[in-house]
Formats: C-alpha cells, sequence, structure tokens
C-alpha cells in the first residue's frame, strides 16, 4: 500500500513545529505502524535528513514508551492497542495519516513525537506504594485475598503509564492513571494502612505538576489501550471522601 | 588461569546463612558516606537501588528509558517460580535447586543455585506485601501454574503480565527511595564507559540522551544491572534498546565475559512474516500447559487448512519423543525439535518456518471461557500481530533468540574479576547454566536485587574508604575524551547504510550460524563474517544529525558498533565448546537420535574470556565447576 503521512516534526523544546508531509511507498499490511516510521526513517536517513525522532521500546504493548497520535487518536483508531501494535493493515490504501505527539501542558514536546512525562513518576512517587521494607514480610498466603478482589486490583495494576489518557482528556487530567494506582492498592489488605495519605498526596501531586481536573469526559477510558475502566476514577472519588472522615 | 567463584563449602543447606554470617557488615551510621552507582531498573536494578537505599546507602540509579517502570522486565509474561509448595505437590527449596541445576544443563555453580531457590520464597511475600496482584483462587489462596522443565506447580503470576507486575513492585519500591531522596534518578542516561582507576571500578561515563551532554559519575561501587544482550541476533524478543553495551564496555576495561555462547532460542514465538520486521514477539511458555504442539506427518499436507489435517496425521512430536515431559519439555529440547521438524520439511505457514500450538482439546475439555480467562491477552497479540483467531485455528509458532545466559563473570559475592564492579540479573551468568528454565529470570533478577546484593556488596564496602576517588580523576577525564572521539567518527563516516540494515545483516549471520545448530563449518564462516560486517560499519555506516542533540541513530550506532565485536566473542566461545549443553547445541555432538552430548571430561568448567583487542582472540580463563550434591548425569526428559 502506499500512504502519505503528515509528521509533526520539532527541532527541540523551545522551537516551533510543523506537520511535514512524507510518503509512505510499499508498505506492508503485515507492518506494525511503528515498522513503517522505520522504513520512512531508513529512507530519509539515506537523504541525509534527520528522521523522525519517537519513542519506543517493547514494541509489545506494554512498556508504555510508545506514545503517537494517529488521526487525531492517541494510539490510532483501534480499540485497545498501543501504536506499536497497531497494524497497517487497519488502514485503507492511499490513505493522509496524520502522526503528531502527545499534547499536554505537563508533557512538553522535546523532539518531534517524543515528550517528557516525568510528570508521572512524580505522580507515584507522591505515594504509589505500600511502605514496606525489603524483608520481615509476613508469608504471602497470611492474609487471603479473595479472587474478585485480585481480580479488580489487577485491572487496575494493568496501567502501562503510557500518558494516552492524558493526551485525549480536553483537560489533560491524569485522573484515569492517578485512580488506577489508587485502587490498584484501595481494595487490597496491604494497602489499606495508607490509603488515605495515599489518595491525598497522589491527587495533590497531579495537580501540582500541571495536569487538568476530571470533568467526565471518559475520553481516557476510550484511549486507553489496556482499557482501563472509569469506574476506578468513582473508586479514587470515594477514597477521597474518606480520607476526610 | 583459574578462576575461583569463593563459593563457600560445606553442607549446601546451610552454605547462604553461614556466609551470610561470615561477612563483615557496614555500620549502619556510615552506610551514608558511600555513595552506589546501580546502573539499570529492571527487576535486578530496580530492586538493588531501593534495597540499597532502604539501607542507608546513597543510591544513582540509571536507565536509558523515560522512566524506571519501562526497563525490559516489563515485558516477561509467564511467571515466577518459588519453592514454596502451597499446592503441596512434592515441590521443596532442594528440588527447585535440583530443577535449576539439572535444567541449566550441569554448568552452573551450585551454591549460587541454591541461594536463589531459598531465597526464592521471600521474593514472592515481598511482592505480595508490596500490593503486587498476583492470581488468586476463589478462597483468596495465591494460585499455581506450571512451567517447562518442572513437574510441580510452582509458577507464580499476574494474568500474562507478570513481569510488569513485579516491575511496578519494584518501581513502587524505588519511587519511595526517590521521594525519599535515597535514590536520585537519572532516566534517560545510557552507560557508554566504566571508569576504572587502579583496577578498581570507581564510575561511569553517560551520555545524557535528551541533550547528548557525555557525563562522568562517580561512586564507590558500580552495580551493572543491565539486562541481556540477544538482539545480537537483531530479531529477538528483546525490547529495541536492550543492548550488550554496558557490559561489553565493561569487558574491555578488563571484565571476563562467561560462557556468552549460552544463548536461548525460545519456541513459542510468533514466526517472522517479513524482511521489514523489527522484532519478534513471545507467547508466553504458558501456552504450553494447554495447548499442544504438532506439524504434519507429511510434508505434502504443509499447506492444507490445518483442519483438514485428521489426527492420525499428526505428529505431536515433543508427545511422541518427550513422553514424561510431553508439551512442558525444557525450552532448549523444545526450540530444536521444531527446528528440526521445519528442516525435515514439514514446518507450516511463511516460508514453512512454523508449528502449530493447538489448543482444541483444551478448549473441549475446560471450555474456551477458561482458556480466554488464562491466556486472553495472549490472544489478543497473536491476532493483532498475525490477523488470525487462535481459538478457532492453531496459532503458529516458531523458536526466536530470547535469553543470554551468559554474562559478565561473577562470584558468589555477585563482584566481578574488577574488584567494585557487581552484575546482577540477566547481566550476569551465574545461575542458569546452559539453559534458563522458563519463569526463573524473575526469580533472578528479584532475588539478586533484594535479597543478595544488599549483603553481597557490604563487604567489599567495608574494606574501602569511601569517596576516596571523584570525577575529577584523570580516568574519568580520558573516558570522556575516548567516548566523544567514538561519537564524532561515528558521525563523520557518512556512508551509505543505515545502522539498522548492518544490525539485520549481524543478525541473520548469527541466527543462521550461530543459532539453534552450530558446527565447525558454520562458526568459522561466521568468524569470518563478523570482521566483515564491522568493517563495513566503521566505513559505510551512515548517521545523521549532532552528537550534541536528541539523536536515537547515533544511540543505535553505539550500540551495534559493541554487538560487532561482541558477536565475534560469543562465536569464539561457541566454537571452543566441543560438546552440546542446553541452548549451545554443536551438531557434531549429539547422539543417533539426535540427543545433546555434553562432555564433563572435557567442559566442565565455566568459560571467561578476556578481551584483548578487537578482532584478536580473547583469552580464556576457566573456572572448573564441582558438583558435589548433584550428581552429573545425562539431562534426559524422556
Ligand atoms: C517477552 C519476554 C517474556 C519473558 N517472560 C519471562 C517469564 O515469564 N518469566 C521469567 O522468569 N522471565 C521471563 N523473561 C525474561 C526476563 O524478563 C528477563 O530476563 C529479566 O526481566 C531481566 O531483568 P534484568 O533486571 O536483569 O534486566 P532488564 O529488565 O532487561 O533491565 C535492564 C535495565 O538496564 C538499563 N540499561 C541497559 N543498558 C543500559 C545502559 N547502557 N545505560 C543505562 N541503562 C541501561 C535499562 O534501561 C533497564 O532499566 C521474559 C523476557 C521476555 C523478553
Ligand atoms: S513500545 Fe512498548 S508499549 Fe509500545
Amino acid at each position: 500500500m502506499n500512504l502519505t503521512l503528515h509528521v509533526w516534526r520539532q527541532k527541540g523544546p523551545q522551537d516551533k513545529g510543523k506537520l511535514v508531509t512524507y510518503p509512505a511507498k510499499d508498505v506492508s499490511s503485515d507492518m506494525s505502524f511503528l515498522e513503517m516510521l522505520d522504513e520512512v526513517n531508513d529512507k530519509l536517513i539515506k537523504e541525509g535528513k534527520d528522521p523522525i525522532a519517537f519513542d519506543h521500546d517493547c514494541r509489545e504493548g506494554i512498556c508504555g514508551m510508545c506514545s503517537s497520535v494517529v488521526n487525531g487518536r492517541p494510539h490510532g483508531h483501534q480499540e485497545k492497542t498501543t501504536v506499536c501494535q497497531l497494524h497497517m493493515r487497519q488502514f485503507e490504501d492511499g490513505a493522509d495519516i496524520v502522526v503528531e505527539p502527545w499534547l499536554a501542558k505537563a508533557f512538553p514536546i522535546q523532539k518531534d513525537l517524543i515528550v517528557d512525562r516525568s510528570a508521572l513518576d512524580v505522580v507515584m512517587q507522591a505515594g504509589g506504594y505500600t511502605s514496606c521494607h525489603t524483608g520481615g514480610v509476613p508469608d504471602a498466603n497470611s492474609q487471603l485475598i479473595p479472587k474478585e478482589i485480585a481480580d479488580f486490583s489487577m485491572d487496575a495494576a494493568e496501567c502501562i503509564g503510557c500518558g494516552a489518557c492524558i493526551a485525549a482528556c480536553p483537560n489533560s487530567s491524569a485522573m484515569l492513571f492517578t485512580s488506577a494506582k489508587v485502587s490498584q492498592f484501595a481494595v487490597l489488605p496491604q494497602g489499606k494502612a495508607e490509603a488515605k495519605v495515599r489518595v491525598l498526596e497522589m491527587t495533590k501531586a497531579m495537580l501540582d505538576e500541571g495536569f487538568g481536573n476530571c470533568t467526565n469526559h471518559y475520553e481516557c477510558q476510550e484511549a486507553c489501550p489496556k482499557g482501563i475502566n472509569v469506574k476506578f476514577i468513582a473508586t479514587l472519588n470515594r477514597e477521597y471522601l474518606k480520607s476526610f472522615i | 588461569m583459574i578462576l575461583d567463584g569463593k563459593a563457600p563449602t560445606g553442607p549446601i543447606e546451610t552454605s547462604w546463612d553461614r556466609s551470610c554470617f561470615d561477612k563483615k557488615l557496614v555500620n549502619p551510621s556510615n552506610k551514608r558516606k558511600f555513595k552506589i552507582l546501580v546502573v539499570g531498573t529492571g527487576l535486578a536494578g530496580g530492586a538493588g537501588a531501593a534495597s540499597l537505599a532502604e539501607l542507608g546507602y546513597n543510591v544513582e540509579s540509571f536507565c536509558y528509558q523515560d522512566s524506571p517502570r519501562r526497563a525490559h522486565s516489563i515485558g516477561a509474561q509467564g511467571g515466577i517460580n518459588a519453592a514454596k509448595n502451597y499446592p503441596s505437590d512434592g515441590d521443596s527449596i532442594y528440588r527447585l535447586f535440583y530443577d535449576t541445576v539439572k535444567g541449566g544443563d550441569f554448568r552452573s555453580r551450585e551454591a549460587d543455585v541454591w541461594r536463589l531457590a531459598q531465597v526464592s520464597n521471600n521474593i514472592i511475600d515481598q511482592c505480595v506485601a508490596q500490593g503486587v496482584p498476583f492470581a488468586r483462587d476463589y478462597a483468596g489462596y495465591l494460585d499455581n501454574r506450571s512451567f517447562g522443565g518442572a513437574q510441580v506447580s510452582r509458577t507464580f503470576y499476574a494474568r500474562g503480565q507478570t513481569g510488569q507486575q513485579l516491575l511496578l513492585g519494584a518501581y513502587s519500591a524505588l519511587s519511595r527511595q526517590i521521594k525519599a531522596k535515597k535514590v536520585t534518578m537519572h532516566p534517560r542516561t545510557e552507560m557508554l564507559d566504566l571508569v576504572v582507576v587502579d583496577g578498581v571500578a570507581k564510575g561511569i561515563t553517560v551520555r545524557n540522551l535528551m541533550t547528548g551532554q557525555i557525563e562522568s559519575h562517580w561512586g564507590d561501587a558500580v552495580v551493572l544491572a543491565t539486562g541481556g544482550y540477544v538482539n545480537v541476533f537483531y530479531l529477538s524478543t528483546m525490547a529495541m534498546g536492550s543492548s550488550v553495551t554496558a557490559a561489553w564496555k565493561s569487558v574491555k576495561k578488563g571484565a571476563y565475559m562467561a560462557n556468552p555462547c549460552y544463548t536461548q532460542i525460545h519456541p513459542t514465538c510468533i514466526p517472522v512474516h517479513g524482511e521489514h520486521q523489527s522484532k519478534l514477539t513471545l507467547m508466553s511458555e504458558s501456552l504450553r500447559n494447554d495447548g499442544r504442539i504438532w506439524v504434519p506427518k507429511k510434508a505434502e499436507d504443509c499447506d492444507k487448512h490445518p483442519s483438514e489435517i485428521p489426527e492420525e496425521d499428526r505428529d505431536y512430536y515433543l508427545e511422541r519423543k518427550y513422553p514424561s515431559f510431553g508439551n512442558l519439555a525444557p525450552r532448549d529440547i523444545s526450540s530444536r525439535s521444531a527446528k528440526e521438524a521445519c528442516d525435515d520439511g514439514r514446518g507450516v505457514g511463511p516460508g514453512q518456518r512454523g508449528v502449530y500450538l493447538d489448543f482444541e482439546d483444551s478448549i473441549s475439555r475446560l471450555g474456551e471461557d477458561t482458556i480466554r480467562e488464562r491466556y486472553g491477552n495472549l490472544f489478543e497479540m497473536y491476532e493483532k500481530i498475525t490477523d488470525e483467531n487462535g481459538y478457532v485455528r492453531p496459532m503458529r509458532i516458531y523458536p526466536a533468540p530470547h535469553y543470554g545466559m551468559g554474562g559478565l563473570w561473577v562470584d558468589y559475592q555477585c563482584q566481578s574479576n574488577i574488584p567494585g564492579l557487581f552484575v546482577l540479573g540477566e547481566a550476569n551468568f551465574s545461575v542458569h547454566g546452559a539453559n534458563r528454565l522458563g519463569a526463573s529470570a524473575l526469580m533472578q533478577g528479584l532475588a539478586d536485587g533484594y535479597f543478595v546484593i544488599p549483603y553481597t556488596i557490604a563487604p567489599y564496602l567495608a574494606s574501602i574508604t569511601p569517596g576516596t576517588v571523584k570525577d575529577d580523576h584523570a580516568e574519568f577525564k580520558k573516558s570522556v575524551e575516548d567516548i566523544e572521539a567514538q561519537t564524532n567518527k561515528l558521525l563523520s563516516i557518512n556512508g551509505k547504510k543505515t545502522v539498522s540494515e548492518l544490525h539485520r545483516e549481524l543478525g541473520q549471520v548469527m541466527f543462521e550460524n550461530v543459532g539453534m545448530g552450530r558446527s565447525d563449518e558454520s562458526l568459522n564462516l561466521a568468524l569470518k563474517r563478523i570482521p566483515e560486517i564491522r568493517d563495513e560499519f566503521w566505513n559505510n555506516v551512515k548517521v545523521t544529525g549532532e552528537s550534541k542533540d536528541l539523536n536515537q541513530q547515533l544511540e543505535n550506532a553505539g550500540r551495534l558498533a559493541d554487538y560487532l565485536e561482541f558477536a565475534e566473542m560469543l562465536t569464539t566461545d561457541a566454537l571452543h565448546r566441543e560438546e552440546s549443553c542446553g541452548g549451545h547445541f554443536r551438531i557434531e555432538h549429539q547422539t543417533d537420535d539426535g540427543e545433546a552430548v555434553r562432555d564433563d571430561e572435557n567442559f566442565c568448567y565455566s568459560a571467561a574470556w578476556e578481551f584483548k583487542g578487537a578482532g584478536v582472540k580473547p583469552e580464556l580463563h576457566k573456572e572448573p565447576l564441582k558438583f558435589e550434591n548433584i550428581k552429573l548425569a545425562v539431562r534426559s526428559y524422556k
């Protein structure tokens, strides 16, 4: 297939960026989206031009490194799919494809499609853990956790921290991301002791880092490649209220 | 030279406890005077950095990704072993020890494996305390599954994302220490050199990947937990940025590389489908719990739809050849059997490099819902990549490079032959011998990080004065100049081939000649081709852009430059090892029915190689292996 790409090019954090058009010829439908970009880049390099910079690592949809907005949607239009797992058979021959970086105040663009997501790490540092020391913990089976609870916790824990939820949100809110971590711990006996401090500290960090508020658009859930459910936002809100009781 | 692993002697059951007691300690109030550099934030590095910081040491932590949470460990799917014996099916620390030594084809150090088996139980406790949501049953107890090479159920898992959950656990512990200011985190920072002062590791030289600045960092000890090297095959299951660079640069500073030829080719990966492919995707081996592997008995059936091939015309070759382990035979054996079936003209799919992994029986026995519950995400991933539905049509799989059992040589304390340089996780060579069993890498990473390094680093630190060498030392300056010179050289070649083209060429040579079946002829061919590709690289590669900028081509070029040297050492190791063991199969050394023939008389040692210059034959040092607890025996899974 033959495609026309319109890719966001920006030299550095301080520079102005713009969309630049590139043809992508003889693309195989078995290629992943990033493999298609690899081929375009190999051509650019041979022409002595600067290749398109984009983040990626595992290419298996789990590390959360890849982060492009494809045709206006974070990770592209395929449901529950990261852009590294998006395959070209999802596009029509002759299509025009617009590729942009995550756009959010808290994610400054570094170069082309690469943004700085360290704000997410700061939110995690604020309370995304149980304060256990290495060693000196009880036997793993000493506290029983029924399957439904373990499953609920795991549903939340599946978040890969890519930031698509924030890129999709009109307010650039990090509510889905934060709520997933709060919820994972909230239901586990191991997480209960610090539940109050955790929810307060993490939501505070979220706002301090420049993420917006949640006004229930639920675009985040649509964009999430792991299908993290907005019900976790309700859990966070409940935990937040509970922390004042 | 004969190397000494300094493993404790005496009864193995008490070896680790005795060794801990004998170790010198660092007084609690002195710990904060030491600075430790930990390179890598995977299971080994993340857990190590967090645990060392909790003890009071000052830690600086490095990774090349934008966040420590994205280390390659995140991709592990299937599970983690421990000798908890919760199912009461006959497991014990001794059995896990036994299985790991035997699974490694008797090429690992017994005491190290014992320690791993012993602390495996603490790992599960630790992770549960961190809030890792392992799979549970309805009553609330932890659930287990089986993995290859074991006849007990000892694998703990979190759906198909065990590595992710364990890594997020380690990342949470690390985050807590970053908040507490005991760890300084340097993401998007790549180690490009080890700084050695008077024979002792004293720091590292790194490139800030966002600005291109080359920077120095000093430390009282350097801990490498930089993962594995099988991207030397280009197509592999490793993350794209995984490299041998940190380890190789240490080798060039005098560290020994042990057993690099022990590479694991994983049996259950999605087959290659085209030239443009950038990586291979693993389908967790846990699928072999419920999937049956087969190929058509007759070559002429290969193009038929699998449903048209009747039961009697299918060859369930693992069940046939290894009746007691069947589809759960260890990885090296399963991979080689798949290759043999395809070499025999009975492979399926594009290029006939594939075998079927069939769930029909288990779906009719357990129902599709149960299978979906167990492996749903793997079926989804398979469909995204191949456009085929694994519930209705058997999956196609083929072996792919997956893991390097070899790595930097370390003694029982995880210290390399360079004092002050410690190596953890996949980056070292210690516990898996010639073959790693499934679910044992996660176990090793966390064992090394949480429960080994905090103890084993203490005697070294107790023997030195902290902060004596800092980054104003001449060796640091020299290292920065060397790295800048290499960077400038790469940018100035301005040839015709891209880094990925040359990497693909290297990978093809390695997979074909140094892959699942190796011969004197193929290895010598590789030793001829590798320097040719290296020469072409240094004369004809094209790297655009600038050094003081975010430049991903430059990053890739540096990694490939190191692979092009390392590949030669790996191949030299494979050529010298005139036996077949584990992941190293020399076709000259096999029985009439194709089983590996090990040579304990001549090769019962770890081979540690000393670098003597690019293109110069490295020097071999041997560490003899003694088996005092488990009798050396032919490894049989029949
Ligand atoms: C697809 C897949 C599935 C797997 N499934 C399982 C499983 O089910 N069970 C199991 O036991 N094992 C499994 N494994 C193997 C296991 O995941 C790895 O062996 C293990 O996670 C390695 O951990 P590590 O901490 O040693 O290194 P890694 O997790 O590879 O971490 C390496 C770290 O080093 C950093 N780094 C590397 N080089 C540099 C440098 N030059 N400068 C700075 N930083 C650097 C990286 O940024 C990263 O943080 C699987 C592997 C793969 C690929
Ligand atoms: S590259 Fe890892 S999730 Fe896409």
